[in-house]
């Protein structure tokens, strides 16, 4: 058995002639948060929707806590089921309440009791700030609201790994800010965590490790000061200038 | 031009209600009203219509669109989810169904499985229920192209949510992507549902026995005893109560989903 939470060797994936991800080793572990930047493109999302499955590797292996995902025989379910994934867009289910949204899950696929899912789903609602409404629908949520939500969701089903895959920009600027804080509180609580972010200030303060993914390759990985602090080739110094500018 | 725009408007717009004047006026003193009356709608053969075209010929229709939509409801969902499977033959098959139901007149269907079949074979089954396959079948192709929409209407992100919180491709179809597919294509379901009401009329070709009868064929048997057209008059404004309520639900289930949106 691997030590690893996460374990990814020469990870490769094509959309037909394009090469996204050329070849990528990374591992995550235990506790550890792991921040990937890189240019739009750079292939960050798409390596962060193999480790769950959501797209096929077409060369490497993905190894969840030593469960390999290519292997045929690989529950994927039971595997995804174990990671939690914060999306761009939120993905709420917006015919079900805050409440339903956040119990669903634990429902169906942990077969928990209506009475623990709800009381899971509401200490978890509670972490996240947003213990007070319950049983409003996702669409009179404001932006923030619904990522925490969200953020809830997967934490009910008590994850050991969180995904989050650019879970602030779609957001308004104004409401970035509360949803970083409930992911600091996550990392701080010892969370294992591979997020995918433009938010360079969150990466410096937060991850242990830093990973810049460019044109499909791992160009730079270190910890967060020397990556971003002082990064050693060319392409992170562009990158890094590029985005503090703004 | 002698005419400034707004007077031409307005000129077209006199000319326009003249001849519509016109047109009402000769609707109106042509015909002789006391002939129409006594062939289209006489009030002796009127009421000799009830109670029958209710208990009999108005239950059968509505009995034929409730099994036709319920058995086009679960093909129709089968086909659809078929066609959006991710394995090919799937894919294909119903592809095909849908084609082939599509682009033959219901009619021949009906005639196929309603009457050529019991000629043809040694399937006995009961008039009514070879009717009401037949009307399913034909739903199914139209109904099937409605709920993929309804299914593909639904941001991918959805099913990717459900996915990523371990649930199966079907339990999260089943909780996440049809109820909201459902919501978005209940208007055009319910014009679906018109469509087959009146579709029920073509059933009759088969040959019913006077309790089978639906409403067409209870008006076209009328016509034939009196000899005179009130029957199918009174038939088409029973369709009339029927359809209308139901396109005027539809209507306002389609102002309620564009509200909620």
């Amino acid at each position: 058995m691997s030590a690893h939470i996460v374990e990814i060797h020469d990870l490769r994936k094509s959309f037909g002639d394009l090469r996204v991800l050329r070849g990528i080793d990374l591992y995550v572990d235990q506790g550890e948060v792991v921040c990937i930047i890189g240019a739009s493109g750079s292939g960050k999302s798409t390596l962060l929707r193999c480790v769950n499955g959501l797209e096929q590797a077409t060369g490497g292996r993905v190894l969840i806590e030593g469960t390999d995902l290519s292997d045929p025989d690989c529950d994927i379910d039971a595997v995804r089921a174990r990671i939690g994934m914060v999306f761009q867009l939120f993905n709420l289910f917006p015919h079900m309440t805050v409440l339903r949204n956040v119990t669903v899950a634990q429902r169906k696929v942990l077969k928990r009791s209506r009475a623990e899912a709800d009381r899971k789903a509401m200490a978890t609602l509670a972490r996240v700030g947003l213990a007070d409404r319950p049983d409003e629908y996702p669409e009179r949520l404001s932006g923030g609201q619904r990522q925490r939500v969200a953020i809830a969701r997967a934490l009910a089903m008590d994850p050991d790994l969180m995904l989050f895959d650019e879970a602030t920009s779609a957001l308004d600027p104004e409401l970035v800010g509360e949803v970083l804080a409930v992911m600091r509180d996550l990392a701080a609580d010892g969370m294992t965590m591979l997020v995918v972010t433009h938010e360079i200030g969150f990466a410096r303060h937060v991850a242990d490790r830093v990973v810049f993914l460019d044109d499909g390759v791992i160009r730079e990985e270190g910890s967060p000061d020397q990556v971003i602090g002082n990064p050693r080739e060319e392409r992170t110094k562009q990158f890094i200038s590029q985005v503090l500018q703004h | 031009m002698l005419l400034t725009k707004r007077q031409r408007t307005s000129a077209v717009r006199i000319g326009f209600y003249l001849v519509s004047a016109m047109a009402v006026a000769a609707v109106v003193i042509v015909p002789d009203w006391g002939d129409l009356q006594r062939a289209f709608f006489q009030w002796d053969i009127v009421t000799e219509q009830f109670p029958d075209i209710i208990t009999t010929a108005a239950k059968n229709t509505v009995l034929f669109t409730i099994y036709g939509f319920g058995g086009g409801l679960a093909l129709g969902l089968m086909l659809a989810l078929m066609r959006i499977s991710s394995f090919r033959p799937y894919r294909v098959f119903a592809g095909t169904v849908v084609d082939v139901i599509r682009g033959l007149p219901a009619l021949l269907l009906i005639l196929l499985i309603g009457f050529a079949l019991p000629i043809a074979t040694d399937v006995r089954i009961s008039r009514t229920a070879r009717a009401s396959i037949a009307l399913a079948i034909v739903a199914s192709a139209y109904i099937a192209e409605t709920i993929r929409s309804g299914i593909q209407a639904i941001p991918p992100g959805q099913m990717e949510a459900a996915r990523s919180l371990g649930m199966s491709y079907s339990r999260a179809m089943v909780t996440v992507i049809l109820p909201q597919a459902f919501r978005i294509i209940i208007p055009p379901m319910t014009n679906e549902l018109v469509l087959l009401l009146k579709d029920t009329a073509l059933v009759s070709v088969i040959g019913f026995t006077a309790a089978e009868r639906e409403l067409t064929r209870f008006g076209r048997d009328g016509v034939i005893s009196s000899a005179n057209a009130t029957p199918l008059v009174v038939a088409g404004l029973v369709y009339l109560a029927l359809t209308i309520p139901l396109t005027r639900l539809s209507a306002h289930l389609e102002r309620r989903a564009g509200r909620h949106r």
